[in-house]
């Protein structure tokens, strides 16, 4: 059998590994004890999370006249923080979907991480919508069941049901996709613990998996095909959120560029989002073997391209807005009054963090290096919050009538809200990142002999 | 027939792939290989037939897709027809547009957990199920064939110790 690989090709694995190499270093995490710097951000981000739930309490229990809401800017922290949410889960779903379908072996190192990602950052995202409803105990009636209101269904037509059946197959398919993929990793976990208890419950989350040839055949058939519906499902999931805008009204929001923009957008922050948890992982669990130098610039090169893609739609927007003359489109998210008017900061914010500053991941040097991609990532992540802050708030701030012309002003428990997300987003991953596989290591393992180190040395030396 | 079956542990997949070549060359029967990742050729190796369950996976779409469809069509225009921003209500193809995102997302919900489950079902994996694979290290690193002894069980040993295993142990299966 060939394992050939060109030798052009960096290699993925570092290190002279063999197969029993990398089981023991995907296990170590897991069997290992917590350090202390795990302990206190782990304690940081659980003091968030509970504050955040401090504040959602009190929204529910008050309503949600304690936010910042207005009659004019009816949304805003909320639905921002559920796109900028549901956006950064969209790159755990390209790696593992996209990426498997374009046969890039790159993606195995970060695959399981980058989908555990996806799937706490939407978990985070549907507590918004489901909060702002007001009354959660209502939270059923999106779903069409029958119902105490006679044959009342659910309004099909409206974007924001698309978002229910959206955002829950998402979630439901890249969990039952994330797991699927975990079940032989865990049977590896399963089959070297050494404590009872942690082996009685590896064994259960390990469904029983034993790795027979027929087994290996359907689990990669089942990846492929799941990765074949999850790549239309993650561009389907930011264009009907998308839709949550475009099909409106309001000037700034009814607007046919947003599907696209939206799903590059998300891709572009997401990416930023991975970046930020992998470059500290791979420290802190030792996998700087596994998720190298190469893979970082790789990812950094999405976020080059995707950022492009969103700069050209802010650019179209902005030239499309000036070009149409109308007075409405002076007070937009992207137009001359936005860059000027109350809510300037904002607008530049996005400008510089998402479309300026990135530029700079062009120079090769910088897009290899781990402290400035770390702090690259941080820059556009708080880019792309603005964006969503800018297109929700600024173009509600504005109408067709001025004298209902505002701003808006979070109150704390608008940033409880959202830190507590944050803290909840944390507590996760760090739970994660000591109880599984945090390294797809079959997959790895399969790809050890074409693009290990040794072994590419080996053959490039003969 | 005897209920023997021999244990063989590689330690490579380039190894183990030419050893069912030869194995099955020398007309004894592979009852199953446990390996911890999948090897690629192994199924072609082994003579194992292509997995059918990507069909199912369209099967379940269609089905998803015309749920879709029935429960829009029941809900929207026979049920409870509703005058919604002026969109017509009169017939389903004409408000299907605004259908389209759902019915969508309901192809590929019902595609891909009923795919999910039904690889579970065939391949009897769950919760509380007890794994099968008789040495814990095959999930690992090692990868083992199961032979079936049919004839002189020294002979065959000496067959696989010959294609490279590195152990070879003697198992009575029930």
């Amino acid at each position: 059998m060939s394992h050939y690989e060109a030798p052009i090709r960096t290699p993925l694995i570092l290190g002279d590994k063999s197969y029993q190499d990398i089981s023991n270093d995907i296990a170590a995490p897991i069997e290992g004890k917590a350090n202390k710097w795990w302990w206190s951000v782990f304690i940081i981000a659980l003091i968030a999370f509970l504050w955040g739930i401090g504040a959602i309490v009190y929204t529910i229990g008050t309503g949600i006249g304690v936010w910042g809401l207005n009659n004019k800017i009816n949304w805003a922290w909320d639905i921002t923080n559920f796109v900028w949410w549901i956006g950064i889960g969209h790159a755990g779903t390209l790696i593992s979907a996209v990426l498997l379908l374009f046969r890039q072996k790159w993606r195995m190192g970060i695959n399981r991480s980058a989908e555990a990602m996806t799937i706490f950052a939407v978990f985070q995202a549907g507590l918004f919508p489901i909060i702002h409803m007001g009354r959660v105990w209502n939270g059923y009636w999106t779903m069409p069941i029958p119902n105490q209101f006679g044959t009342l269904w659910t309004n099909f037509n409206s974007p924001l049901l698309w978002d229910v059946f959206a955002i829950s197959t998402y979630l439901s398919v890249s969990v039952v996709f994330w797991y699927t993929g975990l079940l032989p990793d865990f049977a590896m976990i399963r089959d070297r613990a050494t404590k009872p208890f942690q082996k009685k419950i590896y064994n259960m989350v390990s469904f029983g998996w034993s790795g027979t040839a027929k087994d290996w055949q359907r689990f990669e058939e089942v990846s492929l095909v799941l990765a074949g519906l999850a790549t239309p499902l993650v561009l389907s999931v930011h264009t009907i959120v998308s839709f949550d805008f475009a099909t409106s009204v309001i000037p700034g929001w009814h607007s046919t560029v947003y599907p696209p923009y939206f799903v590059a957008g998300a891709v572009f922050s997401g990416f930023a989002m991975v970046q930020t948890l992998l470059i500290i992982m791979r420290k802190v669990s030792n996998l700087e073997d596994y998720i190298t130098r190469d893979h970082i610039e790789n990812m950094n090169k999405v976020i080059l391209v995707t950022g492009g893609i969103v700069m050209v739609a802010y650019m179209s927007e902005f030239f499309i807005g000036w070009y149409s003359g109308s007075s409405y489109e002076d007070f937009t998210y992207l137009s001359v009054g936005a860059a000027t008017g109350p809510y300037w900061w904002a607008f530049w914010a996005l400008i510089l963090c998402n479309g300026v500053f990135p530029q700079l991941l062009w120079i090769k040097k910088l897009r290899r290096n781990f402290t400035f991609s770390f702090i690259m990532a941080a820059i556009i992540n708080t880019g792309m919050w603005f964006e969503r802050f800018d297109i929700i708030v600024i173009n509600l701030s504005r109408g067709h009538l001025p004298s209902t012309w505002t701003q808006f002003s979070p109150t704390f428990v608008d940033i409880g809200i959202f830190v507590g997300t944050i803290g909840f987003f944390f507590v996760l991953f760090l739970l994660y990142a000591r109880t599984f596989p945090v390294v797809a290591q079959a997959e790895i393992k399969s790809i050890l002999k074409s693009s290990g180190d040794q072994f590419k040395r080996a053959r490039d030396a003969k | 027939m005897s209920n023997k079956v021999i244990h063989a542990i590689y330690d490579d997949d380039d190894v183990l792939l030419k050893a069912i070549k030869d194995v099955r060359d020398a007309n004894h029967q592979i009852e199953e290989v446990f390996t911890p990742f999948p090897v690629h050729g192994l199924e072609k190796a082994m003579g194992i037939a292509n997995t059918r369950i990507a069909i199912t996976a369209f099967i379940y779409g269609l089905m998803g897709l015309g749920f879709a469809v029935w429960m829009m069509n029941y809900m929207m225009i026979v049920d409870w027809p509703q005058n919604i921003g002026g969109k017509p209500s009169f017939s389903y193809a004409e408000n299907m547009p605004a259908f389209v995102p759902i019915m969508f997302e309901l192809t590929v919900f019902f595609s891909a957990h009923l795919m999910v489950i039904t690889f579970y079902l065939r391949s009897k994996i769950g919760p509380f199920v007890k794994a099968k694979n008789p040495d814990p290290r095959t999930t690992s690193h090692l990868f083992l064939m199961e032979v079936i002894v049919d004839s002189d069980e020294n002979k065959l040993v000496d067959l696989l110790t010959n294609t490279g295993a590195i152990e070879t142990k003697i198992v009575e299966k029930h």
